[in-house]
């Protein structure tokens, strides 16, 4: 940028221009190492170790080159089996988390504010409460001598204990759980952005509610909803203790592989190349994200958490 | 009863859509809500329970587990590790994150963006990869099970969140203020001191809080990196929740719980004054 003093007609203004300009550059190169200390922690503690993690996925045992534990995916069916469960579930997850956040985005957008803010603190509550409490907390309720299975069978609903923990169904409820606000709070956003008075124009213009709820309202409310999927769907692949502690070892996700490859057989190379391929994954969907819905998907998903 | 009725069959939308046509609707969003709430709030009355049984509502009440906690040496360890550990990593990480958004906020540097993005990582990056490789760094270092690798590897962790914190906080704050002072001999550090940082305190106390809770409530990171003497309490939780089903734990839940809404309920009356400054 050219000072303005440096064009100015007076030699003597020359030396002062000078001057500011170094006085703005040391300034600018202060400013810079602020961020230093917090990049430097952030550097040697992630992304040089996840860098290191990268190389390691292609060296094999010996040492050498090689692109043995990437083709050990697609050869090994137990490692196929991981990514197709992990897709499954986050799939799964996805679904259940748009059929259950939908109508109740839908009926806050629609309360007035202040009762919406209040009710809004059911969606809040499971986003403070940790992980584990709320893990443990479905334990309690789903397991063969839980809650639900004493109460079903007390009310004459079913006589064995029916099995809803340690399987997929277990995993499922929890992440569902742990998944729903992060659906709702973009959609409830979204739809909240609607203007009403055009569900009262295509009334006027002979829609019956059900039709304008889906020629109008659903159209409008879809940058919320893909928001919310592909947030939810996003987080879900990654996800490591709720399959693990619900799933009792029958639903392995990747998350799950590399510990077990880490924990069990010290196998780096093996758990690299896993975390590598999820990370991948991960950064495709966000991208893919952000080319269908713009910035909107970036704003959003830094709100979420 | 003829006024249920005439609830029932008023017109709730514009487009005449009555009540009782909307009470699936009302229904659905009710269990919903219920489904998000009950479960975790179930965990409350049990851990006042005398039973070692699952039953609800308990038959008799006691502090039995409370007693067993309180009692247990591994636990009060684990407490101690992970409030130690909490503490620290926000004290380290609320000042180098609101010291890197500030100095990304005000930069001219192009690189900058780009940098903003790096400290984001944490954030995008899947918690077991993160894991394995501060794993697989601390092995290097000889770092696992110390208290020093919790805090840093934790500190990693809060670092982006005080960073978006801050920053949506230096984004409604006008920077003209800074410069007034400065033309009026104040140095720029005390331009901050005294100008910015009273107005976005509020904002910085939140991002302290946020970062002592992603601390405290950090589980993947600490299962790999935690043992030995500095176990964390989610660690513990953790291997807990697999093994067996201890009522200790719905006591321990319960004590987190009333934490962490202390915590958060706090900042945000702090928030309410008239005053405090930010948002």
């Amino acid at each position: 940028m050219p000072h303005p003093a440096s064009t100015a007609p007076h030699l003597s203004a020359q030396p002062h221009a000078v001057a500011l300009r170094r006085a703005g550059q040391r300034e600018q190169i202060g400013l810079l190492l602020l961020i230093v200390p917090a990049f430097v922690l952030i550097a040697g503690t992630m992304l040089v170790p996840v860098a290191w993690l990268f190389h390691l996925s292609f060296l094999s045992d010996e040492g050498r080159w090689s692109l043995e534990h990437y083709l050990r995916m697609w050869t090994q069916p137990s490692y196929l089996r991981t990514f197709r469960t992990t897709f499954e579930v986050s799939a799964l997850t996805t679904g259940l988390c748009i059929l259950l956040g939908y109508p109740l985005a839908y009926w806050l957008s629609e309360l007035p504010r202040r009762t919406a803010n209040l009710c809004m603190l059911a969606v809040l509550l499971p986003l403070w409460t940790s992980i584990l409490v709320r893990t443990y907390a479905w334990l309690v309720l789903l397991q063969r001598k839980g809650l639900i299975n004493n109460w079903g069978i007390g009310a004459g609903w079913w006589d064995e204990p029916i099995a809803l923990v340690h399987n997929l169904t277990g995993t499922l409820i929890g992440m569902v759980h742990v998944m729903l606000p992060f659906m709702v709070l973009p959609l409830y956003s979204a739809m909240r952005a609607i203007d009403r008075d055009l569900l009262k124009a295509a009334a006027n213009l002979g829609a019956t509610p059900a039709r304008s709820f889906w020629l109008v309202f659903l159209p409008l409310s879809m940058p919320g909803l893909a928001t919310g999927a592909l947030i939810v769907f996003i987080m879900s692949l990654g996800f490591y203790v709720t399959p693990a502690v619900l799933g009792g070892g029958k639903v392995i996700m990747v998350a799950n592989q590399i510990a077990t490859d880490i924990e069990l057989f010290f196998n780096w190379g093996a758990a690299s190349a896993l975390g590598a391929v999820l990370l991948a994954t991960t950064l495709l969907c966000i991208e893919l994200a952000r080319r269908l819905l713009g910035a909107a998907f970036v704003a959003d998903a830094r709100e979420a958490p | 009863m003829s006024e249920g009725t005439s609830w029932l069959q008023r017109p709730v939308t514009a487009t005449q859509v009555t009540h009782r046509q909307r009470l699936w609707l009302y229904a659905t969003a009710a269990a919903v809500m219920a489904f998000l709430v009950l479960p975790t709030l179930i965990v409350i009355p049990m851990s006042f329970s005398a039973s070692q049984y699952l039953e609800f509502p308990p038959r008799e009440w006691s502090l039995r587990w409370y007693r067993n906690y309180f009692g247990s040496p591994a636990w009060m360890q684990a407490t101690a590790t992970s409030l130690q550990v909490a503490v620290l990593t926000s004290l380290v990480s609320t000042p180098l994150g609101t010291l890197a958004a500030y100095g990304l906020h005000t930069s001219r540097w192009r690189g900058a963006g780009v940098v903003s993005l790096l400290l984001l990582t944490p954030l995008v990056v899947p918690g077991i990869l993160v894991a394995i490789g501060v794993f697989y760094a601390y092995v290097q270092l000889k770092l696992v099970n110390s208290l020093t690798g919790l805090v840093l590897a934790h500190s990693m962790l809060a670092i982006p969140v005080v960073v978006l914190v801050v920053s949506a906080a230096l984004k409604s704050f006008d920077l003209q203020q800074e410069m007034v002072a400065r033309s009026l001999g104040a140095p720029r550090w005390q331009a901050f001191w005294l100008v910015t940082l009273p107005q976005i305190r509020f904002s910085v106390v939140s991002a302290a809080v946020l970062a002592f809770l992603t601390s405290f409530d950090e589980i993947i990171v600490s299962l790999f990196i935690a043992g030995g003497d500095h176990s964390t309490l989610t660690r513990n939780m953790f291997n807990a929740l697999r093994d067996q089903i201890d009522p200790t734990i719905a006591a321990i839940s319960t004590l987190v719980i009333a934490l962490t809404s202390l915590l958060l309920v706090a900042t945000q009356l702090r928030g309410a004054e008239p005053g405090a400054g930010g948002h």
